[in-house]
């Protein structure tokens, strides 16, 4: 008898990272559902990072669980993993290699079925094919988010992590990829964390928002509505007071 | 263990290997010069030491068979260090790759560019000095296990240190093998160490294996109990460095290291 899929493809427990004494995260509580995208906001240092380290189990928790589709992270990571990718502006794939030695690689780590037409297909879809034979660190930042963003997909993730996906990309680019990454996550089963400083960014294509400060989930809403609840004019304006006044919308 | 993921290690060893002249040059000239310098030396040792003395066998199979193992250490540390270098720690230990299958592909491209290596090593020191490892029976096949097994071992506990020190840290690595070398009795008998050296040098597993392999050029049946000294030693050698390599790696999960990898977080 086939599972019903998990309703939710990231659930994560009052999750707690402690540096010494330093609480980088503090009692995190969230999750992202089937064909969501969610929005984790928040000044620089508020914990975003931790956060997205631990969901990728680089960065053990002090306290707290994360489940990946209903598998315990802590307790089978490799099995959660398989379900899971991401992309992070500051984590570029080795420059030594080409684009589709990259792909060829990674994709083999994550175990991707029919690899050869995957990687093709990828290759087209992000406009690689002129770039699948150029070393990684030859590349411009954009042309290196747009690979990482296609190993990101390599392996269908049920849980896509981006961490300023479209930073380095101009704003055409990253017109199409939001699409894209839109189009993919309406179409399949998955869903996706996104960070990103870009407020206009977030509204366009988040479905819920978290905003973090100093560790705790301050706010979550709907990104278009959250800043009139809260007497905003834009959500960029919402993200300058979570950032220099949080304990203003703590206590409202 | 799945095998796809080992094969992924391998495969950009080889990648990096093919497309790098500075990477392949390595395999062969080191191992090369080595042959040559060490040839002359033993040349000129047979015409003034009195005859009868095979400096050839002793001297310079030792010296080939110690590179083999520093070879060994090196194809795995320089894998290790091509995720360092490219600061691939993120990208890498956040698939579902395991230790197990990240340390098992280490070890399976080391065996690849050692042989490749070993073989440059045999066919120039038997066409320019006349070597032949016959010399050595069948005894070289266990000889040669044990040194690989110890040469591995050095390998991941040379891993497992830059791992927990940072990329700085790779300049304890490459002298291990110079440091171990005066203990290994690798150009001389253990006998003729100090005392103290000595107990250092029993508990190598090299030393069996070099003190087996005079006692063949030697006429003398080489020690089985040396050998088995040599094995078990060497396995456990491997087991513990194995073993340290992953509680680093437990502890780089547990406080950050893994994810803020690089010469200025971490040392």
């Amino acid at each position: 008898m086939a599972h019903a899929p998990h309703p939710d493809v990231l659930r994560v427990t009052n999750l707690t990272k402690s540096f010494g004494e330093v609480r980088a995260v503090d009692g995190v509580s969230f999750r992202v559902g089937r064909n969501e995208i969610v929005g984790l906001l928040g000044p620089n240092g508020a914990g975003k990072t931790t956060t997205i380290n631990m969901v990728l189990g680089v960065l053990a928790p002090s306290t707290g669980a994360i489940e990946i589709e209903g598998v315990d992270l802590l307790a089978h990571r490799s099995v959660a993993l398989e379900r899971t990718n991401f992309a992070a502006v500051y984590s570029a794939l080795p420059g030594n290699l080409t684009v589709s030695e990259n792909l060829r690689i990674f994709g083999m780590l994550y175990g991707v079925r029919d690899l050869a037409a995957r990687i093709e297909a990828l290759i087209t879809q992000y406009d690689l094919q002129h770039l699948r034979d150029t070393k990684c660190g030859l590349l411009s930042s954009g042309e290196q988010t747009r690979v990482g963003l296609a190993k990101a997909m390599l392996n269908r993730p049920q849980l896509l992590l981006l961490d300023e996906p479209t930073a380095s990309l101009d704003p055409s680019s990253a017109r199409e990829i939001r699409a894209r990454l839109r189009a993919s996550v309406a179409d399949g089963t998955g869903g996706v964390l996104w960070t990103s400083h870009n407020m206009h960014e977030v509204a366009e294509v988040c479905d819920r928002v978290l905003f973090l400060s100093r560790g705790r989930i301050l706010l979550e809403g709907n990104p278009r509505t959250l800043p009139e609840e809260h007497g905003k004019a834009d959500l960029e304006e919402l993200f300058i007071t979570v950032a220099r006044e949080p304990l203003t919308l703590a206590q409202g | 263990m799945r095998r796809e993921r080992v094969a992924a290690i391998i495969l950009r060893q080889f990648y990096l290997i093919r497309g790098s002249m500075s990477r392949v040059l390595p395999l062969f000239v080191w191992v090369v010069i080595d042959v040559v310098l060490w040839g002359f030396i033993t040349r000129y040792l047979g015409t003034v030491s009195m005859p009868g003395v095979n400096f050839v066998a002793s001297l310079l199979g030792a010296v080939l068979l110690w590179d083999f193992l520093t070879r060994v250490m090196q194809g795995v540390t320089m894998a290790f260090f091509e995720d360092v270098w490219s600061r691939n720690f993120l990208n890498l230990f956040s698939t579902p790759i395991r230790i197990s299958e990240y340390l098992t592909g280490l070890v399976l491209s080391s065996i690849a560019t050692s042989t490749i290596g070993l073989a440059t090593m045999a066919l120039v020191a038997s066409l320019v000095f006349h070597l032949t490892f016959a010399t050595y029976g069948w005894m070289l096949v266990p000889y040669l296990g044990v040194l690989f097994l110890f040469g591995i071992a050095l390998g991941v506990f040379g891993a497992t240190i830059v791992l927990r020190l940072g990329p700085a840290a790779e300049w304890f690595v490459w002298p291990i093998p110079a440091v171990a070398a005066p203990f290994a009795g690798v150009f001389y008998p253990v006998a003729t160490l100090p005392r103290w050296m000595q107990g250092i040098s029993y508990a190598l597993p090299p030393s069996h294996v070099f003190e087996g392999l005079r006692a063949i050029v030697a006429g003398r049946a080489p020690s089985p109990v040396g050998l088995a000294w040599g094995a078990v030693l060497a396995a456990g050698y491997l087991l513990l460095a194995c073993w340290g390599f992953a509680r680093v790696y437990r502890y780089g999960v547990r406080t950050g290291l893994i994810a803020r990898y690089s010469a200025e977080s971490v040392t």
